[in-house]
């Protein structure tokens, strides 16, 4: 897939909101992979964390919030203890994450659980998941 | 000069003679209604006629909650406007009715569980315990504990704490997690009363001496009596004095307890 | 000193052997902690955004509950509360501008400067009744059992609330208090997948098939962890990786204290494994521990 990237595509305003929203400067990473290495989650990621960081460098907004990445961080921090640039991308993955949320724009539909698993699933999963996953 | 005397009770309210009149704004226009008068009778004398968002007129059905602000104050307060004494420039409009979700159920068909509940209205998770439920309440429930409470799986706790909810709904109206707070707690309520609470002994010891017949020859003697005999029974009848301290009275004939 | 303890929600439900092991440890080690009169859910997770103040009030209202009652300490059992409170409690005493914010928000409680120290029973244990001591009141010593410690996450990330600055030390020094044999085994802070079980089920299933296989490798006959969230993933997970074939056994999944109150001689109404987990009762079994509530342990 060809991709363009100009000054013309970049949006500065995305790449500002998420160094505001996460308190961190993602210009920092060079892309080592570190985190990807370290994180839980990997396994069935089609675009590591270390893509994600890339493409926010290049204010790829659209194409970041089409990605499944940030959705399927477990905000366990094992990447920020990692990265050797200092970066706490947990913090960048939630700034991903409620740039979407704050359309009002849920990942999971509470309403829409099967009964079963809300029966089954101790409180802090739900807790949780709707802290991160819905608006 | 002394403050106005507020002489209103719950909505009986009485215009003293010569009382003045203040100015309030209902929806953002004014209106000069006399003091004194609830939210709704003041209203009313505006010339507002309830179809909705009137109902017992006494505090207790939950039909017309009112948000309202003082002049000069940031803070929203809550009041029904049946009970809430007018004031000058307060800035009010009523909330009849507030969207919010409401789960179908069987009751005879669910377990007294927190389980069942949390699947009915799992949003019950979404609460961010900001606590602008409780600073809501029109009855001074403090919601957010019996919400704690619920998702704690404490039923029984849930269902006293929210016993003087009046299903007003402001609650659900400041709620940031977007939780329908008091229908969560009348389905615990519910619960509680049918499957958690110990039943009162006594009433079912009378319900049960209804059922063999006790009270049949009685009823069936009224029956029979004339309108005339039972206006003289009924103004005859054996009275429980007021505020007698309880287990002290005893009525004179107790062939019927 | 006063200490309050803070339960959680799932303490209270689906982890109550969690709290009664806990709880009837400590009664028998002679030491007092008192559940708060009222609180809270803590929120389960810490905001992670800089202007998302909102979803700190949660913790700091139960951090203010501790104090109102006069505690200095305010000790959890659930680790994802522990990470919650312990990190809302930094931001209160740390952060000037977020913390006047946060009380000024709260108009109906006392303001709040992160007075209250939060700690998680492990290290109280280690602190408040040491280890020598502990060993000196096992009455059952759990000879010759290989226990693997299961960190998670939110025990050891991020490195300001961590329980110890590198993972692997305090949880084999109270198993080896315990008279049980430290496993030590690569993926013992290796995320379970968490709160992705509700959105990304197979993700969770595969990384706890990860740790479940390092445990196993590393010789472990049991895995003990501190987290309901954890008990859960890797309980449910196992099931389904047995029947794929993706792992060979089912490893025993216990909580900490569970095996605390096994060996300070309790009995099965205090350590009571999970029923519907069969490789957890049958290893109880195995090691001669009752699983009937009303029996004396063996």
């Amino acid at each position: 897939m060809a991709i363009e990237i100009s000054e013309k595509t970049i949006k500065h305003e995305f790449i500002d909101r998420i160094n505001e929203l996460s308190g961190q400067d993602i210009y920092k990473c060079f892309q080592c992979g570190t985190c990807g290495g370290a994180c839980p989650m990997s396994g069935q990621m089609e675009i590591l964390p270390r893509k994600i960081m890339r493409m926010l460098q290049l204010g790829m907004a659209e194409h970041i919030s089409e990605l499944e990445t940030g959705w399927e961080c477990a905000s366990c921090h094992s990447c920020s203890v990692n990265c050797p640039r200092g970066i706490d991308l947990a913090r960048v993955m939630e700034a991903v994450r409620l740039l979407i949320l704050r359309k009002n724009i849920n990942k999971i539909e509470p309403s829409r659980l099967a009964e079963a698993v809300v029966r089954e699933l101790p409180q802090i999963a739900l807790v949780a998941g709707f802290r991160k996953l819905t608006s | 000069m002394s403050a106005p005397k507020q002489v209103a009770t719950g909505d009986r309210a009485i215009l003293p003679e010569g009382a003045k009149t203040i100015p309030i704004y209902v929806m953002g226009k004014r209106y000069e209604v006399p003091e004194t008068l609830t939210i709704m009778k003041a209203m009313e004398f505006a010339g507002f006629k309830f179809l909705r968002g009137a109902g017992c007129r006494g505090g207790i059905c939950g039909a017309c909650p009112t948000v309202y602000r003082k002049e000069g104050d940031y803070k929203l307060y809550f009041g029904l406007a049946c009970q809430t004494v007018v004031e000058p420039n307060m800035y009010l409009a009523q909330i009849p009715f507030y969207p919010a979700n409401r789960a179908v159920y069987d009751i005879e068909q669910i377990e007294p569980l927190a389980d069942a509940v949390h699947a009915l209205y799992p949003e019950i998770f979404r609460c961010v315990a900001c606590n602008n439920c409780s600073k809501a309440c029109p009855m001074k429930v403090e919601v957010l504990d019996y919400i704690s409470a619920i998702k704690q799986g404490d039923l029984a706790r849930a269902a006293k704490l929210s016993f003087d909810c009046i299903q007003c709904g402001m609650c659900a109206s400041r709620c940031m997690g977007e939780l329908p707070q008091y229908h969560i707690a009348q389905l615990v309520r519910r619960l509680y009363g049918k499957y958690i609470q110990p039943g009162a002994e006594h009433l079912q010891k009378r319900v049960a001496q209804i059922e063999s017949g006790k009270y049949d020859g009685m009823l069936a003697e009224l029956q029979k009596m004339s309108h005339a005999e039972l206006e003289k029974i009924y103004k005859e009848r054996e009275r429980e004095p007021d505020m007698v301290p309880l287990g002290t009275w005893m009525p004179k004939d107790v062939s019927h307890l | 000193m006063k200490v309050s303890y803070y339960p959680g929600c799932t303490l209270k439900t689906k982890a109550k052997h969690l709290e009664d092991s806990a709880l009837a440890s400590l009664a028998a080690l002679g030491v007092e902690i008192r559940e708060l009169p009222r609180w809270n859910c803590c929120g389960a997770v810490h905001s992670l955004a800089d202007d998302d103040l909102i979803h700190h009030v949660a913790p700091v209202r139960d951090l203010i509950r501790a104090k109102d009652e006069g505690s200095e300490r305010l000790v959890t059992l659930c680790s994802m509360c522990y990470n919650t409170l312990a990190r809302a409690n930094l931001l209160m005493r740390n952060d000037e501008v977020k913390r006047k914010t946060i009380n000024d928000f709260m108009t109906e409680e006392s303001d709040y400067q992160g007075e209250v120290e939060v700690e998680h029973l492990i290290p109280f244990l280690r602190d408040v009744i040491g280890w020598d001591n502990l060993r000196a009141k096992i009455k059952v010593p759990l000879t010759g059992m290989k226990i693997a410690s299961y960190y998670g996450c939110t025990l050891v990330r991020p490195q300001n609330v961590a329980i110890e600055p590198v993972a692997g030390k305090i949880m084999n020094e109270f198993v080896e208090a315990l008279g049980a044999e430290p496993i030590d085994f690569s993926a013992n802070t290796l995320c379970c997948g968490s709160y992705q079980v509700l959105a990304h089920p197979d993700s969770v299933a595969d990384v706890v098939g990860r740790i479940i296989e390092s445990a196993s490798r590393a010789g472990a006959d049991a895995l003990i962890l501190s987290c309901p969230l954890c008990e859960y993933n890797l309980l449910k997970k196992q099931e389904e990786l047995l029947e794929k074939q993706k792992i060979g056994r089912r490893m025993p999944v216990f909580y900490f204290s569970q095996l605390l109150a096994m060996a300070l001689g309790l009995g099965p109404e205090s350590y009571r494994p999970d029923m519907s987990d069969a490789a957890s009762v049958e290893f109880l079994k195995s090691k001669n521990f009752s699983v009937e509530s009303a029996a004396v342990q063996a």
